[in-house]
């Protein structure tokens, strides 16, 4: 009977432009011509986010995902749970971007070292073994400028001479021996409305998704309860593992001992069942004629249920039908650009004085002889709303316990647009 | 190189032992890639390697390591440097062994006997007192894939499996795995290993330990016995990834050693709960029972629930397919709500995600019905993610939202994505064979998209429109000639074919256009593609056959050009028809039976789910996301008759569950959170129950405290209502009951009533309603409210009402035959249209904004934005013999009639047997017009099933009474509808809004001032109260305190406009509609709303 080896064979990195750039293989080696059908499922796709995430070869399964423009194809060569792989893969990426800053192909390069020794750590045998990154950072240090300059000149090295205690411990999420001069912990309530409206105005669908990240940077073994002061609105939560469950069942605290640095301790989700407020409307007015080459565009942007709050940072975008050459607007406020190519709009708009709303009207021009599209273009909005969390979520209190010093204690608020698309 | 290139072959061979030979094809590419490069710069490259390696300084050689794996990165080889690199294997610098490690691993399969000279530094390793060298020690040595060393491998292994650390026996449980991926010869002797670890209480090495058994013996069941309950209780505290495969594994043990949960007499009231949290004798006594889960069932369910609040997605998706597989049904939807939240991360989680559940949304609608809305489409959704979204919109289709679904069809048919558009356009076809009362609407709409301009819709209209026609052809003659006509604009073959084919079949249907088709299709024939060209042949055939006398010719000219076609498949076809229908000596006894042969009737094609046959596969695993079984896969296997011996699972001392070598912090740390962070004990159950079933309760009460506190205040004017009521009361037959009504109404607003100048005809509507209410046995606490409206003093406009609404009900008669689904307009036009037009309004009416440029209209239907949850009792099982009915407002357009109100109905039978024909009698009591659900033939005991019906109020409140029929009974219920019940949503703009509203002013509106409680002062629950009480749609509003809503009478399509003016602390609510009745109803019940804290 042949073995069948489980899990993660190896990894291939592949950039935007087809070529493999960094391969790891836990097992024996796994040829790169592998790759060959992924080239072609990616050469099918219209669009990079089309290529299929689980693609069969004659002996193996690529599982993929496409994140920063960088594909991580994973080998895999027997039956293994497919979100088993991706949730890993993930979690590279979000480890890569944790020690360099940002995930780019420069970035890997760069500190192929550090990613080799970070992968090695991660899985052993293609089943994964250290992916919290306070083990991670226990046992390999992130690369800073300083670090780099004095390790070639001492010749001394990333690696932490430490063992990586954390593995044994039963916080294994947090490393040991933390100390600060300056105790401190920021919680940052992010919600992202997810919606999409009718041509008409009104609301098909809505829902809130919310994050509490936090960044914790407190000396010793704190013990922290967050309290809400209405945790009813939480229909759905998803908790880092050092969250304690069954207070959180009975008594609706979050009661856990934080890892060390930046992490995600809650997600949330609000229900559609429950109404969302919208806190932008658009009015457009988007028209094709029949037989003519131009097309009348004109977007206005407004708050509304903002409780007060103003809403800045908003980015229009819309991908305009094929049969448009060019667009021929003038913006009252923020810059537009459109690309002739991708036929992509984008406007800049920057932030909605409710005095003064701001609009974007012109013409399009289309192709000649080219029939008039079939539907209006999508309008995706992005946005940000300072010190609001729409849904009306709200940290009651913050308590430590364990240590006896003061701790620095910080809360923002912030609501973001998630996918919100308006249909015309 | 000569030395190398050999090393290359040996390789080759090897992992073509381990991989197969496609394995070795792909790897003979390295080598030969990578040696060219050898020759040239990376030789020189190399050299300089070497010297460094060779060097004595630290720094360089730590230098030559790095620039070594970055070779290794990129894919070059680096084998030659094999010994140079070797020797620094027992290097001090930590960096520097462990780049040494990754080079080792990776080349010493290659260079076996190199390879052999680091081995005894590993070997004095595992021998460190610090348990982690001996760990990474372990990991090393058993990542060297040279098969001389099994027997040192298989020797550390064992010595490492009894490590006092459980991180050495971690290491250990992974080497396992290695070991026998290099020598599957070893397998029984690490199967010794694998049930030793089993044993071990850390939950450290649970998950690695489960890996190996998953992959070295995974039939040995045999060995979790015993290790069981321990696994279940460990579950919670083992890292996430480990979770994921424990759960897989457990999800397979417990299929094949439970009794399956979803028998029909299984009983789960409290006793089978109560009976694990017992003492052992009490559940022996339980036993006697049809069915009780085995407690290590429950224990299985209860500790992996909290799993689901996980953040890892994968183990989501085992805990989900763990309930999917092993959950009584009633417990399943619980996983619902984290599956739609793993919607929200990434592309590829999606993806795998939407899979399962479309898998899953076949079986059980049911489960993500609620959360429809979840799965709609955005633009910027991926293609495979869309078509997937599409799939379980499809799948979630019923009677009761198919307008819904429709609606947002719609949308997606004029999508920019083509091959979506198409995906959408099957998806329509397939709602209408499903739901058969759509399928007419369906079918006209499909009809109109003929006209698109595109192709891709075009070709699939027509071929979904041809599945759609198999199965009732007789009446869509029209459809067909339509068709016939659009012929010569479609260019698209398939097509043309599914044209063509249509006309042959049904050419007794269409006697005069068919032979024409024929004969344009002789003149283009030559120039067809092959498909088209064989139902052309076919075509003729038909023709032929029943119509011989015009077409002979033309046929004998059609069989003459296929006879000298290129394509042999043409002229293999054309011989064989030419045998067959010209009768001829040769031709024998076959062309007899010609026109059997021909024009056999077909069966209609099945439009199905794609997902229909994945279920198959276990849920959550690669199998099942590529439909085709995997290498590996593990099958599931079915549910044992009778549950092998449970005592086997039983482990004599059970020992607290510790962690080895843990240590101890948090000295100064409160009481509670000494304990474990997640607690596997029963408390948490418990209070998880108590908590869910307290929020309820808490909720009810409250509920009823309202209603209470408000008859208490109102208990002065009641008594002297009543006393004033007494002369007309007299004049009537008066119930009994009809007095607890009317004790309390509401004496602020008779006040207002009084003043107001409106009464007459539509008093006397809400009059009779009350007395409906009223003649009700048990009046839940909504009709209380509701009969409050009338203030009694004129009661003897009662009388009248009677022939008012006789007439209404006589037309609802006849507009229920006539539009099926009227989706945005209610418009009378509807009513007038035959059913069988092909432009019949409705969905056509919106298919046809494809080609002409949208005009938006001011009054748009939209979907409803709040659907309450809660259902009402309609029948309590002791009443009705077992059988029991709860109803709930579903707010959605009816699909049975314009005028009606949608009702879902959940009927279950709590009896020990089986109901037969569950019916609603033709007759009802009172003058509503009903449209019944089809009976239920059976329904098993415990059973339960959803119907949706449609009920035509009238715009009245008065309950609608008929009976509930079962084969032997007949049970007498009514259904009373809360006044924002009778509404339809819709939406407009805001300048329509305020254009509408001045329209209808004087005694078409009434407004009330209320003093707002502060929690309600929020815009959100603002909305949110007043869409729970009445079945509004929100608009769109450009002024932040005035809130506007707006619906329709669902009977008489009357416009209700709702606005709500906050003016700190107080709030204007005004109505605006003709039907003031409902008018003050409807604002009685807001400012109750408003007025009332609570969610």
């Amino acid at each position: 009977m042949l073995a069948a080896a489980k899990m993660i064979h190896s990894l291939f990195l592949v950039n935007a432009s087809g070529d493999i750039f960094l391969e790891k293989h836990w097992k024996s080696v796994v040829s790169r011509s592998v790759c060959d059908y992924f080239f072609e499922a990616l050469e099918r796709a219209t669009e990079p986010e089309n290529v299929p995430p689980v693609i069969p070869t004659p002996h193996h399964f690529l599982i993929n995902v496409l994140r920063h423009r960088i594909y991580f194809v994973a080998v895999i060569q027997s039956e293994v749970p497919p979100l088993f792989v991706i949730e890993f893969l993930h979690r590279v990426v979000d480890t890569f971007q944790d020690y360099f800053g940002v995930c780019s192909e420069a970035a890997i390069k760069d500190n192929v070292v550090v990613v080799y020794e970070l992968l090695e750590e991660m899985l052993d045998n293609g089943f994964p073994l250290a992916t919290e990154s306070n083990i991670l950072k226990e046992l390999i240090k992130p690369p800073t400028i300083l670090r780099t300059v004095v390790n070639t000149i001492t010749g001394s090295t990333n690696v932490g001479e430490q063992l990586p205690t954390g593995q044994l411990s039963v916080v294994p999420w947090r490393r040991t021996g933390v100390k600060y001069t300056n105790n401190e912990a920021y919680f940052d309530v992010v919600e992202e409305i997810d919606a999409i409206i009718d041509k008409s105005g009104s609301t098909i669908t809505a829902e809130i998704q919310g994050v509490i990240d936090a960044c914790v940077k407190l000396t010793g073994m704190p013990d922290l309860t967050l309290s809400f002061m209405n945790p009813r609105l939480l229909d759905d939560v998803s908790f880092h593992p050092c969250v304690r469950f069954k207070r959180w069942e009975a008594e609706r605290i979050l009661s856990f001992i934080p890892p060390d640095g930046n992490f995600r301790l809650l997600s949330y989700h609000v229900s559609s069942q429950n109404l969302v407020a919208i806190p932008v409307y658009v009015k457009h007015n988007i028209s094709f004629r029949e037989g003519s080459s131009q097309g009348r565009f004109e977007l206005t942007l407004g708050p509304k249920q903002t409780m007060g709050k103003a809403v800045e940072s908003v980015l229009v975008s819309s991908q305009l039908p094929r049969g448009v050459l060019n667009a021929n607007l003038s913006p009252s406020q923020g810059t537009y650009t459109f690309d002739p190519v991708t036929k992509l709009l984008s406007w800049d708009v920057g932030k909605i004085n409710p005095q003064k709303l701001p609009s974007l009207k012109g013409s399009v021009s289309l192709q000649t002889g080219a029939s008039k599209p079939d539907e209006n273009p999508t309008i995706n909005i992005q946005f940000k709303i300072q010190q609001l969390a729409i849904s009306g979520l709200k940290v009651n209190r913050l308590d430590m316990y364990g240590e006896k010093y003061k701790p620095f204690k910080g809360i923002k608020y912030m609501t973001k647009a998630g996918k919100f698309q308006v249909r015309t | 190189m000569l030395g190398m290139s050999a090393n290359s072959v040996s390789y080759n061979e090897q992992s073509s032992v381990e991989s197969g030979v496609d394995a070795a094809q792909e790897n003979s590419s390295i080598p030969a890639s990578s040696s060219g490069g050898l020759f040239s710069a990376d030789y020189k490259k190399n050299e300089d390697l070497k010297e460094m390696l060779e060097s004595s300084k630290e720094s360089l050689k730590l230098e030559a390591m790095k620039r070594i794996v970055g070779l290794i990165a990129k894919g070059k080889n680096a084998s030659e440097l094999f010994p140079a690199v070797v020797k620094n294997v027992a290097s001090k610098n930590i960096e520097l062994k462990k780049l040494v490690y990754v080079y080792l691993v990776r080349y010493a399969e290659e260079q076996q006997d190199l390879a052999l000279l680091s081995i005894s530094t590993f070997q004095r390793a595992l021998k460190d007192p610090n348990q982690l060298i001996r760990a990474s020690a372990l990991r090393v040595l058993s990542s060297i894939r040279v098969p001389i060393i099994v027997p040192i491998m298989m020797l550390s292994i064992k010595e490492a499996s009894t490590d006092l650390s459980p991180y050495v026996r971690k290491t250990a449980a992974h080497a396992i795995q290695k070991l026998y991926s290099l020598d599957p010869d070893q397998k029984e002797h690490l199967i010794e290993v694998i049930e030793k670890l089993l044993k071990d209480k850390s939950t450290l090495v649970a998950g690695s330990v489960v890996m190996a058994f998953e992959e070295v013996c995974p039939d040995r069941i045999d060995l979790i016995h015993k290790n069981y309950r321990k696994l279940c209780n460990l579950l919670v505290d083992v890292e996430e990834w480990g979770q994921v495969v424990i759960i897989h594994m457990l999800t397979r043990y417990a299929r094949t050693q439970f009794v399956s949960p979803w028998r029909e007499d299984a009983v789960f009231d409290e006793n089978s709960e109560k009976a694990f949290y017992d003492s052992e004798e009490e559940r022996r006594v339980e036993q006697s029972k049809p069915y009780i889960m085995d407690p290590d069932h429950r224990l299985l369910l209860r500790n992996t629930k909290p799993l689901l609040q996980s953040r890892n997605t994968a183990v989501v998706m085992a805990v989900s397919q763990l309930y999917w597989h092993l959950a009584p049904t009633h417990e399943l939807s619980i996983i619902t709500k984290s599956l739609v939240r793993l919607l929200r991360s990434h592309r590829e989680v999606q993806y795998i995600v939407l899979q399962n559940i479309a898998t899953m949304s076949i079986q059980r609608k049911g489960m993500f019905e609620p959360f429809m809305k979840s799965f709609y489409v955005r633009s910027t959704d991926a293609t495979h993610i869309k078509t997937l979204k599409l799939e379980i919109l499809t799948n979630l289709a019923n009677e009761a939202n198919i307008s819904t679904i429709l609606r947002e069809f719609q949308t997606y048919v004029k999508s920019q994505d083509k091959a979506f558009a198409a995906a959408t356009i099957q998806a329509i076809g397939r709602c209408a064979t499903n739901i058969s009362e759509v399928t007419d609407t369906c079918l006209n709409g499909l009809v109109l998209l003929l006209s698109n301009r595109d192709e891709t819709v075009v070709a699939e209209s027509v071929v979904v429109i041809k599945k759609l026609l198999q199965t009732q052809p007789s009446q869509h003659s029209d459809i067909i000639k339509h068709m016939a006509k659009l012929f010569d604009n479609i260019t698209v073959s398939m097509a043309r074919a599914s044209i063509l084919w249509l006309m042959g079949e049904y050419c007794e249907h269409v006697p005069k256009i068919a032979p024409d088709v024929l004969r344009k299709m002789a003149k283009t024939f030559t120039s067809e593609e092959d498909i088209v060209k064989l139902q052309t042949v076919n075509l003729a055939a038909k023709l032929y056959l029943t119509n011989s006398k015009q077409t002979k010719l033309l046929t004998q000219y059609i069989l003459n050009l296929g006879k000298y076609d290129q394509s042999y498949d043409i002229r293999d076809r054309t011989r064989f028809i030419r045998q067959l229908i010209v009768p001829n000596e040769k031709s024998g006894a076959l062309s007899k039976y010609a026109r059997r042969i021909l024009m056999a009737p077909k069966p209609a094609p099945v439009l199905q789910s794609a997902f229909k046959d994945r279920d198959r596969f276990q849920l959550g695993t690669l199998s099942h996301s590529l439909n085709s079984q995997a290498n590996g896969y593990l099958e599931l296997s079915d549910w044992p008759a009778v549950a092998p011996d449970q005592s086997v699972r039983i482990v004599e001392v059970v020992e607290p569950v510790k962690e080895a070598g843990a240590p101890v912090f948090g000295k100064s740390k409160p009481g509670k959170s000494d304990e474990k962070f997640y607690s596997d004990s029963e408390e948490e159950e418990e209070e998880e129950e108590e908590g869910s079933s307290s929020e309820d309760s808490s909720s009810s009460s409250s509920e009823e405290s309202e209603s209470e506190s408000e008859s208490e205040e109102n208990s002065d004017d009641s008594n002297k209502s009543s006393s004033s009521q007494s002369d007309s009361e007299k004049k009537k037959k008066t119930l009994k009951n009809k007095k607890l009504q009317q004790q309390k109404p509401d004496s602020k607003d008779r006040k207002q009533k009084n003043g107001s100048a409106v009464k007459g005809e539509s008093r006397s509507e809400s009059e009779s309603a009350s007395e409906s209410s009223s003649s009700e046995s048990s009046s839940e606490s909504g009709s209380e409210l509701d009969s409050d409206s009338d203030s009694g003093t004129d009661q003897k406009k009662n009388t009248r009402s009677k022939p008012v609404q006789s007439k209404p009900v006589t037309t609802q008669v006849e507009k229920k035959e006539v539009s099926l689904l009227d989706l945005d307009d209610f418009s009378p036009a509807a009513v007038t249209t035959p059913k069988s037009s092909i432009l019949s309004p409705s969905l056509l009416s919106d298919l046809q904004g494809l080609s002409i440029s949208p005009t938006a209209s001011a009054l748009q239907a939209s979907s409803p934005v709040f659907v309450p949850e809660t259902s009402r009792e309609l029948l309590h099982r002791m009443t009705g013999k077992g059988l029991s009915a709860q109803y709930r407002f579903t707010r959605q357009p009816c699909i049975y009639g314009n005028s009606m109100v949608s009702l879902q109905l959940t009927l279950s039978n709590s009896s020990d047997q089986a109901l037969e024909n569950i019916h609603i009698s033709e007759k009802s009591s009172t003058g509503q017009n009903i449209h019944r659900f089809n009976a239920i033939e059976r329904l098993e005991p415990q059973a339960s099933v959803t119907v949706s019906m449609g009920v035509d109020f009238n715009d009245s409140t008065q309950a609608a009474n008929f009976q509930l029929c079962t084969k032997e009974d007949e049970f007498s219920v009514s259904i009373q509808p809360a006044v924002g019940e009778l509404l339809l949503p819709i939406t407009m703009s805001e300048a329509d809004f305020t254009k509408e509203q001045s329209k209808l002013v004087g005694m078409n509106e009434s407004s009330a001032t209320i003093t707002m409680t502060p929690e309600n002062v929020s815009s959100q629950s603002v909305n949110r109260k007043v869409v729970s009480v009445a079945n509004l749609g929100v608009i769109p509003s450009s002024q932040e305190n005035i809130h506007r809503f707006a619906g329709k009478t669902v009977s008489s399509g009357c416009l209700v406009l709702v606005s709500v003016a906050l003016k700190d602390p107080d709030a204007v609510i005004t109505i605006n509609t003709e039907n003031t009745v409902m008018a003050s109803m409807l604002l009685r019940q807001f400012k109750t709303a408003l007025t009332n804290s609570g969610p």
